[in-house]
Parts: C-alpha cells; structure tokens; sequence
C-alpha cells in the first residue's frame, strides 16, 4: 500500500519553468564568466527577496482564484508605518515593526470583508485599495524618505559569509517563509481548504467548509507577508521609501504566474512563486552581466509569463 | 398672476445671483492652470508650491492637477480639457510623453490658451509655445566636468543608472555627463543614451531607490573595479551608495547625481554623492505664472527657451569647475528642509 | 399497510415561494432499507420536497420526522450532521484534488496530538487507508486513490460522489439525478453502487427523469404532481406508460389497479 506522498516532480506548470531556468543559468554562464557563482547566486537571490516574500501572498490569494493588486502599495504602508514610527516618534523598532505589519493586515482584512460580505470581485476591491494604500503612504510620509533606522529595522539587510559567499538574512529568512508555507499548505486542513475552495468554492461551501472564513483568512494571512516584504525592503535599502512598491504587485504575479499557479485558482505550488522570482532575477542579472539593454529583460518577462501559462493550459488539455 | 414665492425659489434665486456675482469677480481674476506629471514626486509638490505662491501675490488663480504616474498622457490631457472649462487661458505643463500630449495641446492653442512645458520639453520642443526648463544637458556637463577633475587622472570604469529607454530628460543628462567628462557622446537633441568604451555597465534604475539598488549590484557584479557612479537622480543615487557600501566600495567610488532635492543635498553634505546639478522647480513656475499673467494682461505669449538655471553643490570643490556648497545648496533645495 | 419502519416520514409539507405554491402539503415516507425513486414533471414539486428533506430549505407549514422524532432542519449543515448525505448534481468535487482528498473534503482526519491538532496537521496515510477500503466495500473498482478526480471518467465521479455520501451517512443518502449525462456502462456502473448502499443498509432517496434506471433500481416510486404526492407505486407491478401517465395528470391515481400502489 502506497502512502499519499506528494508527487516527486512538481506538477507540469511548475517543471516548465524551472526547465526554463535551468537552461537560462546555463546560457548566462556562457556568456559571462562572472555569473555561475555562489555570491552571484546570493547576490540574486537578495535582489528578489522582497517580491519572492510578496509573491508568498499573492501565491494564497490567486490559489483561491483571486487576485490582489494592492500588494505593492500594502507593503510600502507597512514599510512607512515602521520606520516613521521608529524613526519619527521614537518607538521602540519592534514594536514599530509590529505595527507595520498590522497596518498591512488591516489592508488585508478590508479586502478579504470587501470580497466576502460584500461579493465585490478581487480585482476590483483591490484595484481601489491599491490607490487608497497609496494615498495613504504618501499623506503619513509627507513624500519624505525616512533614513537612520535603529538596527533592528536593517537586520535583514546585513549578511552572514560562508566562505567566500555572503548570505543574506532575508533571504534565509524568505526561503524559511516558503517552506513554512508550502508545508502549511501541503499537509494542513486549513492549508488544503485553501486549494478547494480555489477549485470549486461551490463544491466547497456544499461539504460545510466556511468558504468565507477561508478566504477572508487568506487575505489577512497575504497581507502579513506583504508586511514581512516591508521590512525586507527596509531593512534592503536602509530607507522607508513611500515610492517603493509601486511595480511589485505585477512584479509579484508575474512570479506567481511563472510558477505555474493557475490564475483560475486551485492548482500550483508555491514554491513555484519562488522559481518564478528567481526567473526573473537572473534574467535582470544575467543581461546587465552581458551589457545587454534592460528593455530586452521586460520583453523575455513577457514571452515567459505566456509561456509558462501556455504550458499549464496545453498540459491540462492533456490530461483529460 | 402674482404667486408667493416658494422658499426653494428664493433660495434658487439667491444662489443664482451670489453664483453670477462670483463669475463676474472671477472674471477679473487670470486663471492659470498647472499640470505635472505626478503630484506625489517632491519636485513637483515644490513646483506646485511656488506656482500657487506667486498666483497668490500676483492675483491670479491657479488650477492645478496632476497624472497619476510618470508616463499617464491620458491623465494630462484630461487635465488640460478640465482646466479649459475651468477658464484657463495659460497651462502649465511638464508632460509625461513629451509626443502624445502634442495633440491636446494644439487642440487647446486654438483656442487660444497659452502653452508653456516645465522641467522637461514637449516633442517638438515648438510645440508649446514656450520651455522654462533646467538646462538637463547642462546639468549632466556640469557633473562630468567635476567627475573628469574628481578622478583626477584615474583612468575611470563608469557605471551609468539611467532612468529607462528613449526619454529626453534621462537621455540629457547621460549625454551631457559624458560630454562634460571629454567622452564623444550624442547632442542635446538626442533621445538615444551614447555608448563609450569607459562606460563598463548601463543600466536602468527608473529613478526609485530600490530598483537603482539592484542595477548597482549588478554592475559592481560585471565589474568589481568601477570607480565612478553617474546617477539620474538622488533617488537612484541613494539606491547605489547602498550597494556600494554592501559591497565594501564605498569609500572608493565617486556618485554623481542630478537635482538638488533638499533630501539629494543632504546626502551630498554626508559625502554620499560627491556632487549633483541642483535645479529649481519653484523658478520654473514662478516664471510660467508670470508669463500667465503678462499674456492674460497684454495678450503677448512667451515664446521660446529660458534656461531656469543649473548650479553644482558639492561639499568638495574642483578647479576648474564653478561650485557651491551645501550650505547654499540647502537653502535653494526644495522639498522639505 | 406498511409492517417496515419508516425512517423518514413527512406531513402536510408546505413551501411558497412568494405567488408560486411548490408543495401543497405533500405527504413522504422512506422505509429502512429501501430505494425511494421520487419522479416528476417540472414544477411537481420534487426539487422542493428534497430541498425540505436536505435542510437546503424550511418548509413553511408540516413537520418531518427521522426515525420518529420530529426534526427542524435550519440548513444542509444541520441535516447532515442528523446523518442525511446529499450528493448534488453537480457533484461538489474540487477537480484538482485526488480522490482520497474529495472523500474527506471538509472531514479529514487530523493526525492525533496537540501540536498536530493546533495545526490542523492532516493524517494523510490514514486518509488513503481508509479511502482504500470504504471504495472497495462499495466494490467501485477505482485503483488509484491519489488520482485527481478530473483524471476520472464522468461515471467514475459519480461513484466517488456517491462513495462520499455513502461513507458518511447514518441514515439516509439522497441522490440528485445521479445518472444523468452518463453513457449505458457508466450509468450501469451507478445503479449497481446504489444498489449496494442499499444493501448496506442505508435506505437511498433517488430523483430521476431516467425511467428505465428507476425501473431498474427503485423498491417504490413516489410520483409528485402539483405539489402534491399523487401516489406511491410498485415498479414490479406497474407498466412504465401508467407510471408517466400518473405523471402527467393523463390518469388518476384512483385509475390504477390496486396492486400497482405500494
């Protein structure tokens, strides 16, 4: 008797891509010798940190066959609310970071009651919160960059070396995020929920599970993780920078959709979010590497998220 | 028939009357208008500030209004059709797509209202009837020429952070830099950003802090030994000390930037930037509205180019090339103090 | 007179919805062990008795009973806790899922101890053990539980529906036009399921347009007309053209010889 392990190769949606960026590492090792290293590899894995922790997020809500377009400006709230209250009312940095984090949730909360209670679809909801977040930011900031954080707000900024390779404590601390979650979602009730409902929320509701609370969770639960996103982008550039996240929330479902998470909900894996992240790190990496003009990166972004979509429809087609 | 009037008659006839009193008082008062392309980046906020200061001196009334995000044509030129309606006989524009607002502006001359661009040219520079702008060129010269005597002799490996792809202003200022520093480069009229073989890595910062982060990381990546930093603006500028410092370089390397944000200023005075070209915003509008009002006075437009200065602030003066310090600096910078 | 106890038994249920009346104070019976085909026009008023006897509506006026105590559904929730399972026409399965996970959609089994039981850790191999047997009780020869149920035919999820139904039930299973849209193998494939889930001792309320199939299966077939039940009939004993006819008000129950009523 076979015990119900998980597949031992990702699904097709998510082979795809990580094909795709086995051959774009091979290809960028070829053509700059500065490439295949471990500290560029960190380098790299540094620089998609924030959206990788944002993708996290938006991982959950596009599994329920949603979307949330105020991820990015949710984050920069987070990141203003820290450092101004650290910074500027002289807040102790964790309690600081605390609130932060839950200015994001409160976010996260009027978009999951506003497609819950009031039926609005996710788009849309999160479409105007995207511009409230960001009035927002920029009434609290004054449109002023915050600097001289208290070291606990750049911790994850700073690096611990192994040998001749520096690792980031973000990103240690992000690929600890996604294991969590992907185990989270793999191997609990809620996290399994998640799926169904995203699958069939009809389905779901006739079997008594409370769709509603599920996804009004799964919006909260995101929102915490754009709040970690901004303190990973804090402490990164060292500033609180009302004008972060503006491209992050379709930096973030492009890494998602890369990942082979389907759009329609109730299928993919998020560590899939983070090969997709990583895809589209090493292409800004490995261009600028090779002197090539950062116009061409946003075109192969493109041709990518087509692909890896075409990928998962054409293998589930097969399938039937 | 003579029948006593309801009290929302009255009420009608009181408003209609204080509304055409209103309309007559307003009628004296030059209506101009001010659209930049965002109202959240600080320069703009400066701009706005110093427009609505000399309206409110001269006696003019000033409509102001904004896109949503560097690039949102469509924001502006709802803006100006707003503005018209609004009695607006000169508008204030720093355009966000220098060639597709072209349309909505002659749209407008031919109604006669007065079009004067800010800060950045319209596409063909003609098409508004006058440009009160920094000198984006210049403003690069100047810190090449200071990056040139800075190295003092070294040979350089440069890195440019430039905004994105085919805008004028980025396109300027790289140019200029290159120009100023003794490099061939493409002339002021240029969109295309020139290449040399000094120039180890190009790349794109789009202005934000953050996203010049990565494009520094990256170059120092291609090449550890780079030396010289020329960078779009503060933001981007901040964004590569922050890599460079990472990276242990960052006593060795020399940033330049433009602008002269209160906030880039301050950097300059904490030996992060080496120098930048500081430009002034409030000039651009105090002029504009001046020209607004001289036309709705007169009927003569302002025509043609006016340089609303460039002058390099470094806290570490070079012979050769004209500088002040921080000190004058943060007294013209704009935003906040 | 019936000797066999009734384990579900309904009077006088009424249900308006606004101007329209869907039951007219309609009368039901379920025996223990039996299959209860419930047939009708549309507009009969058989989605609405079902809809009454799943808890997915309240009757306005009339009283049922389980197992002879009065219940008061106030929704599914409520009916299936009381052990009544409904397998809907649409199937409620999530696609994607695998089968061991659709059978236990909304009850899985939580891995024993109180970090497990925090966080809801869910007891996977268990799960697959007991989707194993319960399947192969029911003989629905599916080899694979890990499977996603998109992967199935359509008469194969069909058998998980009713597998799912079957496995969690008490006392009743209700069946929704279970073979509906199913080829002859397929549908042949269902009945034979149902028919062992009687066997098992849950008595099965079945609502077809199907008339052969409920010829097939059904130990009695309750005919609903006008909101009303016009009778129960013995499918041994009627010819399928009376049972239309009933149907469709062409004849009167009092029409039918006596031993075609059960």
């Amino acid at each position: 008797m076979s015990s119900s392990k998980f597949p031992k190769l990702p699904p097709v949606a998510t082979l795809g891509p990580l094909i795709a960026l086995v051959l774009a590492v091979g290809f960028f090792a070829t053509q700059s010798d500065r490439f295949l290293s471990v500290q560029n590899f960190s380098l790299i894995l540094q620089q998609v940190m924030v959206v990788g922790t944002i993708a996290i997020g938006q991982t959950l809500i596009i599994l329920t066959a949603g979307i949330d377009l105020s991820c990015g400006m949710v984050m920069a709230l987070g990141g203003i609310v820290m450092t101004k209250l650290a910074v500027g009312s002289g807040m102790n940095a964790y309690l600081a970071i605390a609130c932060g984090m839950l200015a994001c949730m409160a976010f996260g909360l009027v978009n999951g009651l506003l497609v819950t209670r009031v039926k609005l679809p996710p788009f849309i909801v999160t479409l105007g919160t995207m511009n409230i977040a960001f009035a927002i930011t920029q009434l609290y900031s004054g449109a002023q960059t915050i600097t001289d954080l208290p070291p606990a707000m750049t911790f994850f900024g700073s690096t611990v070396v192994f040998g001749n390779a520096a690792i980031n404590y973000g990103t240690v601390f992000m690929v600890l995020m996604y294991a969590l979650v992907w185990w989270g979602l793999r191997d609990t009730q809620p996290g399994r929920h998640v799926y169904a409902v995203g699958n069939n929320p009809e389905a779901t509701r006739l079997t008594g599970i409370a769709t509603d609370r599920v996804l009004l969770g799964v919006y909260v639960l995101a929102a915490a993780f754009y709040g970690l996103a901004a303190l990973l982008s804090v402490a990164r550039t060292g500033v609180g920078d009302p004008n972060a996240g503006q491209t992050e929330n379709l930096d973030a479902i492009t890494a998602v959709v890369l990942g082979g998470t389907s759009l329609f909900g109730g299928r993919g894996i998020v560590l899939g979010s983070l090969l997709g992240a990583v895809i589209v790190g090493v292409f800004r990496n490995g261009l600028t590497l090779m002197g090539v003009p950062s116009v061409y990166q946003v075109l192969i972004t493109g041709v990518l998220v087509i692909l890896a979509v075409a990928t998962d429809q054409l293998s589930r087609k097969g399938a039937r | 028939m003579i029948s006593t009037p309801s009290f929302s008659r009255t009420a009608l006839s009181v408003l209609a009357l204080s509304a055409l009193s209103a309309a007559a008082m307003a009628a004296d008062q030059p209506v101009i208008g001010l659209i930049t392309k965002t109202d959240t980046n600080p320069f703009f906020v400066k701009m706005k500030e110093g427009a609505q200061a000399a309206a409110t001196a001269k006696g003019a009334k000033l409509l102001s209004a904004a896109g949503k995000a560097d690039g949102d044509n469509a924001g502006q030129v709802t803006a100006i059709e707003n503005m018209i309606a609004g009695g607006a006989k000169t508008i204030l524009i720093t355009p966000s797509d220098s060639k597709a607002i072209v349309p909505a502006i002659k749209k407008a001359q031919a109604k006669g209202v007065m079009f004067i661009a800010l800060d950045s040219p319209a596409d063909p520079m003609e098409a508004t009837d006058a440009l009160f702008a920094t000198d984006n060129y210049k403003a690069g010269v100047l810190i090449g020429q200071y990056a040139k005597a800075a190295m003092a002799g070294k040979p350089a490996k440069i890195a440019t952070l430039d905004l994105f792809p085919g805008h004028p202003v980025g396109a300027q200022r790289h140019n200029g830099f290159m120009s100023g520093y003794g490099m061939k480069a493409f002339d002021a009229k240029s969109n295309e950003l020139s290449k040399s073989a000094e120039i180890v890595c190009m790349a794109d910062s789009f202005g934000d802090q953050a996203k010049g982060q990565t494009a520094m990381e990256n170059c120092l990546q291609k090449n550890p030994d780079i030396n010289l930093v020329y960078t779009i603006n503060e933001p981007a500028a901040a964004g590569a000390y922050q890599a460079l410092k990472a990276a242990g370089k960052d006593k060795g390397v020399v940033i330049v930037s433009v602008d002269g944000g209160c906030a880039g200023v301050k950097n300059v005075k904490a030996g992060v930037i080496a120098a930048t070209s500081q430009q002034y915003p409030l000039k651009m509008a105090s002029m504009g509205v001046e020209a607004g009002l001289e036309y709705a006075a007169s009927g003569k437009k302002a025509k043609g180019y006016t340089d609303t200065g460039v002058t390099l602030i470094t806290d570490k003066p070079m012979s050769g090339v004209d500088s002040k310090d921080t000190k004058v600096g943060t007294e013209l910078c704009w935003g906040n103090k | 007179m019936s000797t066999q106890t009734l384990v579900m038994e309904a009077r006088g249920l009424v249900k308006r919805y606004g101007q329209v009346t869907a039951l007219d104070g309609v009368d039901f019976e379920l025996r223990a062990g039996e299959i209860l085909a419930v047939i009708g026009d549309n507009g009969a008023g058989k989605s609405s008795l079902i809809k009454a006897l799943s808890g997915a509506t309240i009757p306005d006026e009339g009283e049922i009973k389980l197992d002879g105590k009065v219940i008061h559904f106030k929704s599914p929730a409520d009916a299936r806790r009381e052990g009544i399972e409904t397998v809907y026409q649409d199937l409620a399965v999530a696609p994607a899922m695998t089968i061991a996970e659709n059978l236990f959609l909304g009850r899985e089994i939580i891995k024993s101890g109180f970090f497990a039981k925090l966080l809801r850790i869910i007891d996977k191999n268990k799960m697959l053990e007991e989707s194993v047997a319960r399947m192969n009780d029911l003989k629905v020869g599916i080899r694979s539980m890990t499977q996603a149920v998109e992967t199935l035919s359509g008469g194969q999820r069909q058998c998980v529906a009713v597998s799912r139904a079957a496995a969690f039930a008490q006392h009743v299973v209700i069946l929704d036009e279970p073979t509906a849209a199913l080829g002859v193998k397929e549908g042949n494939m269902v009945l034979e399921l149902i028919r062992r889930v009687r066997d098992k001792g849950l008595p099965v309320i079945l609502i077809s347009h199907n008339m052969p199939h409920v010829f097939e299966i059904a130990d009695r077939i309750h005919i609903a007309r006008l909101g009303k039940r016009a009778c129960v009939v013995n499918p041994k004993t009627i010819s399928m053209s009376d049972t239309v006819a009933v149907m469709t008000g062409a004849k009167r129950p009092d029409e039918l010889p006596a031993e075609c009523l059960a």
